[in-house]
């Protein structure tokens, strides 16, 4: 079978002006150009026909499906809400100690405690909860003040020295450089709070630091200097440090004191009542809750 | 007469910025009061060295000295722009760099970024439109630059800018405008220089010995005007005092944003579209040495592009406070500028018909071809990225970076680079470039360090999207933002990585056209026999 002839086009012409040597050929348009320009252009006004689109002077043309992103949200977030409801009422009712054990609001509480903390705890507490200076670890058994659901509960809900919630926790460690103590006092007195972990000192130094801890740190942070968490006085003896315990951070510590800020996370509504609840399962369960 | 009046101008001005630099309530406003006022005194003491000149007889010819100082500034805010970028990408993966510790907050992502998008858009595409308009509208319209030393003005007038801008961006004063950071008195500044820029090139159209007006004039026009347009609105604000450098917009809100947008979106559309669309239409046919494939399609797509681009703003703003219909215009207009984007690939593409053999053998053709190529390929990508359903993925991710920077990166750089190596030789009356193997290299390097940064931030803005939506059965959020960051690290490595080979393939090219300016090489100057 002959092949078929192959019908070759004509040259295209030049429009005949040229620049600088340049010239144009009188090509006509692709045509799935056009066409693609075309339906690009019909599925665009049928879209207009749909959707919200041309504005008039009371609001826009509504659209023959009625769409509107804010009521779609809305309606999202009402479904999670009526869909969850339930549960935060039982996690609202129940014993905060007996949430955990419950094999449905338990796993909801870690779930929620979860995105929670996700949002709102990790710039401080690390996303991990392993903590940073100044912001304590979670996942350890060392609380300042205590690691029973309870307490955690409360840490949560008020905060510390938070200045909106007057039932916040608080605790004042005195800036012992503003005329308490002397310079060489404050030198003993972290001296001695070194050996207390069984660290290398200076032994006359902190042999008179033992006095000085005696007669100003002895009140809150115990005879032994374990701490006492009533007044959320850290353990100075188990090496685990909030700020540092090197020498130099221990002084500026005595010197001139901490005063760590956490919010009140139920004040003005930042965290609802079944959402303290459920972090605070969550940070019980983290490992080291009491 | 008029020469006494300017140098009596000058010197009011370097007293006034003196004052200025004195009284001034911020570093950033002292500081570029003094730039201000060193800038006039240089032009006071050239004024004053000129004073007594004869008058010289109209130079005649192409004047290409400006052109020249234009391409040396392309050159050198390229580097500078691709440096910075590189810098930040290795921010991101590792923070630590930016050196908070020594320097305080001078080099903080937040200060350098602006620097970095505002030395390659503006200073590096902003001088290279500047130049290459001035070489193309000479040459397309048989007419020497309107306005004498006006040209000249522009030039220097832009640089101050820059180094105003940049000078802001470090010292900590911003409008917080995206691409329009800087405030409100260097915004004046560049208003003057942008008109005075409007005057030279419409009045070198006007006196043109063509009976029609080329293609690439037009974008390069549509360019200038839109521009001036879109930075007067976006920056109309009220300063706080004149005596400092902060300054409130006169819109709030939602407004507000859309003004932004409105802009920023536009400058994508005119600044680095229809400008280097004109870019894109004289050098490539020269390069090729081919006609342009198609006149009718250049002008559809030219009104096509303009008359769409204008309207795309909104889609930066889905999901947000800005009204549902606004969203949805902006998502249509979009749509549709898919094909008319295209009409300007296709014709530079089907331009190199009859001529593909020499994509082979020459590679600043390759170069333009490819930048072409990733033209085409993000004006889909962008129209795709405007739809709702996919921009609720894609937006405030890394994808958008990866975009723009296959875009700029692509289509901007390489286009430039294919321009800055055909005008080279021919400003600096050189017979070849130095070398061609040099911009073989050079194209390998832009090549694969753009692969690299577009695909690893379509790996990483896609994986943020999917990890910022993931919800358990619960409804509650699985990953927390800062998962996603310490996800990102690889993408973030291998697209510092990729900004690296851009930086080293421009500078070859900047080793490369030094050389040719020299005469080295192959650009063994023309024997010009003794007369």
């Amino acid at each position: 079978m002959a092949r078929k002839p192959v019908k070759k086009k004509a040259p295209v012409k030049s429009t005949g002006h040229s620049w600088d040597g340049i010239e144009e050929l009188d090509t006509p348009m692709p045509r799935w150009w056009v066409w693609t320009f075309y339906l690009t252009i019909i599925w665009g006004i049928g879209y207009l026909i749909a959707m919200p689109a041309i504005p008039l002077v009371h609001g826009a043309t509504p659209g023959l499906l009625g769409k509107s992103s804010r009521a779609d949200v809305a309606a999202e977030i009402a479904a999670v809400k009526a869909k969850n409801a339930p549960l935060d009422e039982k996690i609202n009712g129940m014993e905060l100690s007996k949430i955990a054990s419950d094999p449905e609001v338990g796993a909801y509480a870690i779930n929620g405690g979860h995105a929670v903390f996700q949002t709102f705890c990790i710039q401080c507490h690390g996303s991990g909860a392993e903590g940073n200076k100044g912001f304590p670890n979670l996942l350890d058994d060392d609380w300042l003040w205590g690691g029973t659901i309870d307490d955690i509960y409360t840490t949560v809900k008020h905060g510390i020295r938070s200045e909106d919630d007057d039932d916040t926790r608080l605790s004042d460690m005195p800036v012992f450089g503003d005329d308490y103590l002397s310079d060489e006092e404050i030198a003993s007195a972290a001296q001695f709070v070194l050996s207390l972990s069984n660290r290398q000192t200076d032994p006359a130094l902190a042999e008179a630091g033992a006095v000085v801890f005696e007669d100003n740190c002895a009140a809150c942070h115990g005879e032994d200097a374990k701490g006492g968490r009533e007044v959320g006085a850290p353990n100075l003896t188990d090496n685990i440090w909030l700020y540092g315990g090197d020498l130099a951070t221990i002084t500026e510590t005595i010197t001139n004191s901490r005063h760590g800020v956490m919010p009140a996370w139920s004040v003005d509504g930042k965290l609802s009542e079944a959402q303290i609840r459920q972090v605070a399962v969550y940070v019980h369960e983290l490992g080291g809750g009491e | 007469m008029w020469n006494g009046i300017k140098v009596v101008v000058l010197g009011l001005v370097v007293l006034g910025a003196a004052l200025a630099a004195n009284y001034g309530h911020d570093l950033a406003y002292q500081v570029s009061a003094v730039i201000v006022a060193a800038a006039a005194a240089l032009w006071f003491i050239h004024e004053i060295k000129h004073i007594g000149d004869k008058p010289q007889p109209a130079p005649k010819g192409y004047m290409d000295d400006v052109v020249r100082a234009g391409t040396i500034a392309t050159i050198f805010w390229g580097i500078t722009g691709f440096t910075v970028g590189v810098w930040i990408a290795f921010e991101l993966a590792f923070p630590t760099i930016n050196f908070g510790d020594i320097f305080g907050p001078y080099l903080n992502f937040g200060r350098i970024r602006p620097l970095h998008t505002s030395a390659v858009i503006f200073a590096f595409g902003g001088n290279g439109l500047i130049a290459t308009s001035f070489y193309v509208v000479q040459r397309t319209n048989a007419a020497r630059l309107f306005g004498g030393k006006l040209a000249w003005f522009v030039f220097w007038g832009y640089q101050l800018f820059i180094v105003l801008a940049a000078v802001g961006y470090v010292l900590g004063s911003t409008q917080s405008r995206e691409y329009a950071e800087p405030e409100w008195f260097v915004d004046i500044w560049l208003t003057i220089v942008w008109v005075a820029y409007l005057v030279v090139f419409l009045g070198t159209i006007f006196k043109r010995k063509e009976p029609h007006i080329y293609v690439a004039n037009w974008f390069y026009l549509a360019f200038i005007v839109t521009i001036a347009m879109l930075h007067i609105f976006n920056n109309l604000a009220v300063p706080a005092s004149f005596l400092g450098s902060k300054s409130f917009s006169l819109f709030s809100g939602v407004q507000d944003a859309m003004t932004q947008w409105w802009y920023g979106h536009n400058a994508v559309g005119f600044f680095l579209t229809a400008g280097f669309l004109g870019m894109m239409y004289y050098f490539v046919p020269k390069q090729a040495n081919r006609p342009v494939y198609s006149y009718k399609l250049s002008i559809v797509h030219f009104w096509a592009l303009i008359f769409l681009y204008i309207w795309a703003g909104p889609h930066h703003l889905h999901y947000t406070a800005l009204p549902d219909w606004a969203q949805t215009l902006g998502m249509v207009m979009s749509v549709i500028l898919w094909m008319p984007s295209w009409g300007g690939m296709i014709n530079g593409l089907m331009t190199l018909s009859g001529a593909w053999d020499k994509l082979r053998t020459d590679p600043v053709l390759r170069m333009m071809a490819v930048s072409i190529g990733f033209y085409g390929m993000s004006t889909f990508e962008g129209p795709m990225m405007a739809i709702k359903a996919v921009n609720s993925l894609s937006h405030y991710t890394d994808w958008t970076i990866g975009h723009v920077h296959s875009g700029a990166l692509g289509w901007n750089g390489m286009i430039t680079f294919g321009a800055l190596y055909y005008m080279t030789p021919r400003l600096w009356k050189r017979e070849a470039l130095y070398s061609t193997k040099l911009v073989s290299y050079h194209f390998w390097l832009a090549t694969i360090g753009i692969v690299l940064y577009a695909s690893s931030m379509w790996v990483s803005g896609i994986m943020e999207g999917l990890m910022w939506r993931e919800v358990d059965a619960q409804g509650f959020l699985v990953n927390s933002f800062a998962d996603t960051v310490a996800a990102k690290f690889p993408m973030y490595f291998t697209r510092a990585t990729g900004g690296t080979l851009y930086l080293t393939g421009a500078l070859i090219m900047a080793y490369n056209l030094r050389m040719t300016m020299l005469g080295a090489g192959n650009a063994v100057t023309k024997a010009v026999p003794a007369e």
